[in-house]
């Protein structure tokens, strides 16, 4: 039995990197810094190590060369889920440079949320250490932060000491939208979070007159979707006034026609308060199963984020039209091959079509897919790189155990080598 | 195996060789004396009549990392004019401003060149340029890490810590992320534009650390000298693109007390506000003052008219600029205390006053500096232009009528304000070989590189002699990386992997007694998890490290 320490996480998006971790042969328990998401994602058991072709268990070799095979004389694959680190999703991109694959990040049609405002308007983000050490507003916009990263309070706001915010405990906390479902928002003083609710659907409304306020554009009516006008300038007034005021949003949560558009809104507030002589920043949530670290590697080897076609030879990039389950559901596809080293409640879209599912071992199907591969998962089983949710930070990946499972590189590789 | 390239008019300007007919032997990757012993030659190419050169080196183009990623995900549109298909033997993607990492490995081989050095490494970010790089095919590469507006240094300054620990941190901090060099951008500033202040000149002290621009440029300038390390001080001023900043960088210049500093892309800190536009050159005088202070170096960014996007860790320079984005969209980002970065697509158009005159200073400039041993081609790549328009700029450097053709089409204002019309000088191959061979591997302390003596690595590039240089430096006969030949008739024939050019200074480890409560407490990630480690570049079978020596060291 061993104990491994500052175990980085491939699992929450804010790089928690100091876990303990317990190790019995191939069993892992959190011992420290665990969390909701955390603990049941790196404790999660070994069932598989065979690979297996219609069902029946076969050497890797044979699974590869299947895959193989069923890829061969295909038209147009669609790799999905890409759900793993950088070296796995460098051998999906080799594999899908090869085969004239579609690849499609699990998380895309979320992310697009963000990527369509990005690639229209552009953004002012930061990052977490900027969080941790300025911050000294931050607004919530339609996102129950704690239940998507439940240590981000503690790790990011509520830390002791920050280098240029005095008493971090009266930093001040808006939820605009969604309320929180725990107190994690709640400051070691008792310092409670001002909470302005509304639906989600109502949020383009209510930011569309914070925009205004932000803009000084005079506003007639006297609430909107329930939250009153006084309290959004109360909030515009707030962001004006910090030192480093940061507005988060998770796309995600923005579950509503054309959140792109409300996203945009939001980066625009940051960007007009800018250009009024105030800093402030936005900060997108998401980095789960590898969906930042998908964009970042298919950005550098494609020049596109992770939704593009190489059917003709060359990467095209359009995020509605190479939506893979889109593409299955209307016969544009004749293979699948699914990649989810991560979460093995992440299972391969339902589809008659030849199905090849690289997936973390434990996952369970209700169709047996034609080839599956049991894999590892990057910082258990092997090394590897993930990206933060904030992008620019690349975290390094420990190998914890060995349990003998190939890694999503390792597999894709050999396939595209079978080819 | 012994490779003869034979009769090549070779211009090697670190033996010496100004454009003499030359037999070159290659073995094993390397070149190597004439044999004696009679072994027989397996390979021989027939270079008479053929220019033979190093591979030409790219001492400042931000080829990885992640503001560049941000560039190529803003842009979808600038990618789509330019998609570049797979072959059997290279990988598809797309080209332009900011091509896909593997698009620019191969275009820059396919222009004869075998190594490139991305200039803004941020520490915090140092893997992903790693990686990026990492999936740069054949070129070799490295980084120069920035430093500069990372609160630990301005804290360490502001506490009036001692040389010898500022030595430690930054050798400390360059051995945990990889690179060849020390890079400062906009010294403090980026810092500064955090709390809000706007603009940062030379001597203006930062709201919160009572430290100034200046003293940052000293304190680095000599813990790089006290290290040993072979790349003098990699210097992105203050002030740029802003009229007038003429003064800050002579200031610059001459407030470094002789230490040896490298000012990168001058072009854009070389503007005086003369004129009824209140924008002109300051060319003259920057280059007087290059000639006159032999301890600065400097490249150009020179700008080509046409679409780009401009990508600095500038944070603060890049939102005061932000205005002018074309097309109107752009990404600014503050970065983990330890710098940020910014994003603004650029068309520089000709019919542009600024611009037009941006171009002329440029030109100015590398015209006016004498030695070419101290001034590089670069545009800044993708900031003035993109990397494939070097061999445009090499013609207007070698051919005076050609110039002032391109002169006379731009903005007439500008002509009137430039005097690069009256300028005769025209670029030898010798000097075009020093400026991006033979002295830029001298200033980024490149050991056995960018020189054809016996000894070196075999990366060599063959033209065919032509009057028009930019068909000539467009396409190579052949480029050869580490003794294979990589590129025929301006084609990629074979795939290879350069290795990453890195120094190792010497370091007292106690300074990770500072450094751990400082990242347990303020940052994110545990200082044990920051440092990239030797086997983060080579497990995936095809990077490699080369650690070149120290200043004084053999």
């Amino acid at each position: 039995m061993t104990e491994i320490t500052e175990v980085p996480s491939p699992f929450c998006g804010i790089g928690t990197d100091d876990l303990s971790i317990q190790i019995d042969g191939v069993k892992i328990k959190v011992n420290a810094n665990g969390c909701d998401i955390n603990t049941p994602a790196f404790e999660e058991s070994i069932t598989d190590t065979s690979p297996r072709v219609a069902g029946q268990i076969v050497s890797l070799d044979v699974a590869v060369n299947q895959a193989a095979t069923l890829l061969r004389n295909t038209q147009q694959p669609v790799i999905s889920g890409c759900a793993t680190d950088v070296n796995g999703m460098r051998a999906l991109l080799a594999l899908a440079d090869k085969t004239g694959a579609v690849v499609d990040n699990i998380n895309f049609n979320t992310a697009r949320r963000n990527i369509l405002a990005m690639q229209d308007s552009g953004w002012m983000n930061t990052t977490l250490a900027e969080i941790k050490n300025r911050c000294d507003v931050l607004l919530i916009v339609g996102t129950d932060l704690e239940g998507f990263a439940p240590r981000f309070f503690e790790r990011y706001l509520w830390n002791q000491e920050a280098m240029f915010v005095s008493d971090t405990g009266s930093r001040e906390v808006i939820y605009l939208g969604k309320a929180p479902s725990g107190n994690a928002s709640t400051s070691p003083n008792g310092h409670q979070a001002t909470i302005f609710p509304c639906a989600d659907a109502d949020l383009p409304d209510v930011l569309a007159v914070l925009a205004a306020l932000i803009r000084k554009h005079p506003i007639h009516v006297q609430s909107v979707a329930g939250i009153q006008v006084t309290d959004l300038q109360t909030i515009a007034d707030k962001l004006s006034a910090a030192s480093y005021g940061v507005i988060c949003w998770g796309a995600a949560a923005l579950a509503f026609d054309h959140a792109e558009l409300t996203v945009q809104v939001i980066c625009n507030i940051v960007k007009d308060i800018n250009d009024q002589g105030k800093r402030c920043s936005g900060f997108p949530l998401g980095g789960k199963e590898g969906d930042q670290t998908a964009n970042q590697v298919c950005g550098w080897t494609t020049g596109y984020p992770a939704r593009v076609n190489f059917a003709r030879g060359y990467p095209e990039y359009d995020p509605f039209l190479y939506d893979s389950q889109a593409m299955l559901n209307n016969g544009e596809a004749d293979a699948l091959i699914w990649v989810q080293a991560f979460n093995i409640n992440s299972k391969p879209p339902k589809t008659d079509l030849p199905t090849i599912a690289i997936g973390r071992s434990g996952m369970t199907f209700d169709n047996e897919p034609d080839v599956f591969i049991p894999i590892g998962t990057p910082g258990i089983d092997h090394p590897g790189h993930a990206y933060r949710l904030d992008n620019v930070v690349a975290i390094r990946l420990k190998k914890l155990r060995d349990s003998g499972l190939p890694s999503t590189s390792e597999v894709l590789h050999a396939i595209e080598q079978a080819l | 195996m012994l490779i003869k390239l034979t009769g090549g008019t070779v211009y090697d300007p670190a033996s010496g060789i100004d454009g003499l007919q030359r037999d070159i032997f290659i073995q094993n990757g390397r070149i190597v004396d004439a044999p004696t012993d009679g072994k027989p030659v397996d390979k021989e190419y027939d270079l008479r009549g053929k220019v033979v050169m190093s591979g030409a080196i790219d001492m400042h183009t931000h080829i990885g990392g992640g503001k560049g990623n941000i560039a190529r995900t803003l842009l979808p549109e600038d990618h789509r004019m330019d998609p570049v298909a797979r072959t059997p033997i290279t990988r598809s993607g797309n080209g332009h401003a900011m091509p896909s990492t593997y698009v620019a490995g191969y275009r820059y081989a396919e222009m004869g060149y075998t190594a490139c050095f991305e200039p803004a490494v941020l520490p915090i970010n140092a893997r992903q340029a790693h990686m990026e790089m990492g999936d740069t095919p054949i070129v070799d590469k490295g980084g120069y890490v920035m430093l500069g507006s990372d609160d630990f240094l301005l804290r360490m300054m502001t506490a009036n810590k001692d040389q010898k620990a500022i030595n430690d941190y930054v050798a400390w901090t360059l051995n945990a992320a990889k690179g060849i060099g020390i890079k400062v951008v906009n010294a403090g500033g980026i810092n500064a534009f955090k709390f809000n202040q706007r603009k940062l000149d030379l001597d203006e002290q930062n709201t919160h650390y009572d430290v100034t621009p200046r003293q940052i440029l000293k304190t680095l300038a000599t813990a790089v000298k006290e290290l040993g390390i072979t790349h003098p001080l990699h210097v992105h001023g203050c002030n740029l693109g802003v009229p007038g900043n003429i003064e800050t960088t002579l200031n610059t210049i001459q407030g470094v007390d002789g230490l040896p500093m490298h000012l990168t892309h001058i072009q854009f800190h070389s503007y005086g506000t003369e004129g009824d536009f209140k924008f002109s050159s300051g060319a003259a005088q920057i280059a007087e003052a290059i000639n006159n202070n032999p301890n600065i170096t400097t490249d150009v960014g020179q700008i080509m008219f046409g679409q780009t996007v401009t990508a600095s860790g500038d944070s603060m320079r890049q939102h005061a600029n932000h205005k002018y984005a074309s097309p109107n969209k752009w990404v600014c980002m503050d970065i983990e205390c330890d710098a940020g970065c910014g994003l603004v697509p650029f068309k520089y158009r000709d019919q542009n006053f600024v611009n037009a005159l941006q171009w002329a200073i440029g030109l100015e400039i590398f015209l006016l500096v004498n030695d070419p041993w101290r001034i590089f081609l670069t545009t800044d790549h993708p900031n003035g232009a993109p990397f494939t328009s070097y061999p445009h700029l090499i013609r207007l450097l070698m051919d005076r009528s050609f110039r002032n053709d391109m002169l006379a089409t731009i903005h007439p204002e500008a002509q009137k304000m430039t005097t690069l019309a009256s300028i005769e000088r025209e670029y030898s191959l010798n000097e075009i070989a020093i400026m991006t061979r033979a002295g830029a591997a001298r200033i980024i302390g490149l050991k056995d590189r960018g020189a054809l003596s016996a000894g070196n690595w075999a990366d060599i590039t063959v033209y065919t002699e032509n009057t028009d240089r930019q068909a000539m430096f467009t396409k190579p006969d052949y480029v050869f990386k580490d003794g294979e030949l990589v590129v025929q008739d301006g084609q990629v024939v074979k795939v290879t992997w350069g290795t990453t050019h890195i120094v190792k200074p010497d370091y007292d480890l106690s300074i990770e007694k500072d450094l751990k409560p400082y990242f347990d407490k303020y940052l994110t990630m545990k200082l044990g998890n920051f440092k990239i480690s030797d086997d983060e570049i080579t497990e995936d079978g095809r990077g490699s490290l080369t650690t070149h020596p120290l200043r004084g060291v053999a």
